[in-house]
């Protein structure tokens, strides 16, 4: 494998299905495909965007890609390491230098902890400084994120949501990993607070050199933060490109349909809309040929047999769609 | 300019319990509000001291037997009259205040220790770890509790530690399957996921973060038991299965005037009462507690 030193995450068929189990013994009879054959790279110092609706499988890569999730198949390589392959404690290793931000601030600090505590535990695992060093460290941390000293002897549930959230941020960069997991960390939050913390975010990026998987269901966020974007439908990625290129120039009809629902800040201005047929089928039983045949307004047969690869539309620009040239 | 930032520092803990303290207070609010709560509490509170003073308060030696005044009726010599073998029933009572207590802490240590480690190992590993452990728990739960205290001890041997082993033996299956419960909510969280993201062992995250949060319920769910503790250990006592006499053993005590219930009732009577009033107190206090640990009830 050559070595590609801009690429700092690389994923390769990954698939995650998840057994449903039914019947007297529990045996699993079928399964949903949460994440089916996805391949992508993230470049170093770069944020990708995936985005998709709700239920399409991005929440599913974010974890898999960090092994908080067992992919069923395909690699996922970080760092020119493949973390489907290594050991216990080469993992553990590895994991100093990958983390995640989690959507809901309000469950993913634990509630019996003061904020010194939570956000000195990274440190806690994986070095042997003494107390006054990590306290050191938390405090250094606290003030990067926009919080003060004194919030360092406060329990989470004493702050507001993007309080917590930048809690949550301060205990992710602490260890100054290479690679974060954005798992839709401004949706739980109000549209003041959202941009705030995109910034910080944006301002931590640079700072420290940061990588970012930033999973959101929100385009104009998407817009305000990527680099570059992936669309997800039903557990595939349907287009990935630059962000300009998404989003002025998408090939995909899905694609299509997610950036004409981007809300415009002007009352006067009329957006044509355009709207899918139907509803997101069931992950369990996915349609044949291409996944989004069943609400495409340009499927033809051939999209109802044949399932579309990624094919190249523009450097950097791939779609998985038969009719993307005619469209 | 030491003592300076000494009082900075003691200021600064008291800044950083701030949260706690006002908990605490909260606490206290409910429990004055609460009637039934604070009765069942001065009952322990009172249990607990004369078994600590038993020595100073029983005017007599527990076991020391006087035939010449066997079986007198209670008066002032003796408070609660005697038994068969004339010793004093009121400093018995007294004594075996002692031998109450000593049982309801070694079991719930013991129980609960047993009961909660069990649970949380069960809950956060799953899988086949899960249903071995539930399977034993469920094999335990089958019977009814006293009856298989009664085979543990007739087993073991009558006397006051395999009483004691032989109750928690019974009753740590409560406490697992409540761990586990608990266990199994906790480890899908978000925050133990992010610990999980960090890096961290299983053991950090079972012992530092899982199994703090499964204690409370815990530690309500014994209180709430340490009534049917006593009642077992009386259970046990009065079928002869329990402390052996002399020992002054509230079960042994009943069982002990049962023969003379018609002509002497003060024998088994006071050790009964004390059983009763003991036990009350201790679900007045464990459904207190209970109530005032409900978030729902709280703020």
């Amino acid at each position: 494998m050559a070595v590609n030193n801009d690429v700092l995450v690389k994923i390769n068929s990954l698939k995650k299905y998840f057994p449903v189990r039914s019947g007297i013994f529990l045996r699993a009879k079928k399964y949903v495909r949460a994440v089916d054959n996805v391949s992508f790279t993230i470049k170093k110092n770069e944020t990708l965007a995936l985005v998709g609706e709700s239920g399409c499988g991005k929440t599913t890569i974010g974890r898999t890609i960090l092994h908080l999730l067992e992919p069923t198949d395909g690699e996922v390589i970080f760092d020119n390491k493949n973390l489907t392959k290594i050991s216990k404690d080469e993992l553990k290793e590895l994991r100093k230098g990958m983390q995640i931000v989690f959507q809901n601030p309000y469950t993913s600090l634990h509630p019996r902890k003061l904020v010194k505590d939570i956000v000195g535990e990274p440190l806690k695992i994986h070095t042997d400084f003494s107390s006054v060093e990590i306290l050191r460290r938390v405090k250094e941390t606290l003030e990067n994120v926009g919080l003060r000293e004194e919030h360092m002897y406060r329990y989470p549930h004493e702050f507001s949501g993007g309080q917590r959230q930048r809690i949550a941020v301060a205990r992710a960069i602490i260890l100054r990993p290479k690679f974060i997991v954005l798992d839709e960390p401004t949706s739980a939050l109000d549209v003041s607070v959202q941009a705030r913390i995109l910034n910080l975010l944006n301002k931590l990026k640079e700072e420290l050199s940061l990588t970012y998987l930033f999973i959101t269901h929100d385009l104009a966020v998407v817009d305000y933060m990527a680099d570059r974007v992936a669309v997800m439908y039903l557990g595939k990625v349907v287009e990935i490109g630059k962000k300009d290129d998404i989003f002025k120039r998408p090939a995909h009809p899905y694609t299509r349909v997610l950036e004409a629902a981007i809300p415009i800040p002007d009352p006067f201005f009329k957006k044509e809309r355009i709207l899918p047929k139907g509803e997101v089928p069931n992950p369990v039983n996915p349609p044949k040929g291409c996944r989004f045949h069943t609400r495409c307004d340009y499927a033809v047969d051939k999209c109802k047999e044949l399932e579309p690869q990624l094919e190249k539309v523009d450097d950097e620009h791939y779609v998985a769609c038969h009719r993307w040239k005619e469209i | 300019m030491k003592q300076d930032t000494l009082s900075m520092k003691w200021k600064n803990f008291i800044e950083s319990r701030k949260p706690l303290i006002d908990d605490w207070k909260h606490t206290a609010y409910l429990w004055r509000k609460s009637k039934l709560t604070m009765i069942g509490s001065f009952v322990v509170l009172f249990f607990i001291i004369i078994a600590i003073f038993a020595p100073y308060i029983a005017p007599y030696d527990p076991i020391a037997q006087d035939l010449s005044q066997r079986l007198q009726p209670p008066s002032s010599k003796h408070l609660f009259g005697t038994d068969q073998f004339g010793r004093d029933i009121f400093s018995r009572v007294i004594y075996g205040s002692r031998i109450a207590i000593w049982i309801i802490i070694l079991v719930s240590i013991i129980s609960g220790g047993i009961g909660t480690l069990i649970g949380v190992f069960a809950g956060y590993f799953g899988g086949i770890v899960d249903e071995v452990l539930m399977r034993i728990t469920d094999m335990f739960l089958a019977f009814p509790s006293l009856v298989l205290a009664m085979a543990f001890a007739a087993a073991m041997g009558p006397s006051l530690t395999n009483t004691i082993i032989a109750i928690s033996l019974v009753y740590w299956t409560v406490y697992a399957r409540l761990a586990r419960a608990e266990a199994l909510r906790i480890k899908n969280t978000e925050y133990i996921e992010a610990e999980r993201a960090m890096g961290a062992s299983n053991f950090r995250i079972i012992f530092l973060h899982v199994l703090p949060m499964c204690i409370s319920p815990v530690l309500v769910q014994l209180t709430l038991r340490m009534g049917t503790i006593i009642l077992t250990a009386a259970g046990l006592g009065f079928l002869g299965l329990g402390a052996q006499p002399p020992t002054p053993e509230w079960g042994a005590m009943v069982s002990d005037g049962r023969n003379y219930l018609v002509d002497q009732w003060w024998i088994s009577t006071f050790p009964g009462i004390a059983i009763a009033i003991v036990v009350l107190g201790f679900n007045l206090l464990g459904d207190g507690i209970r109530d005032m640990l409900d978030p729902r009830l709280r703020r």
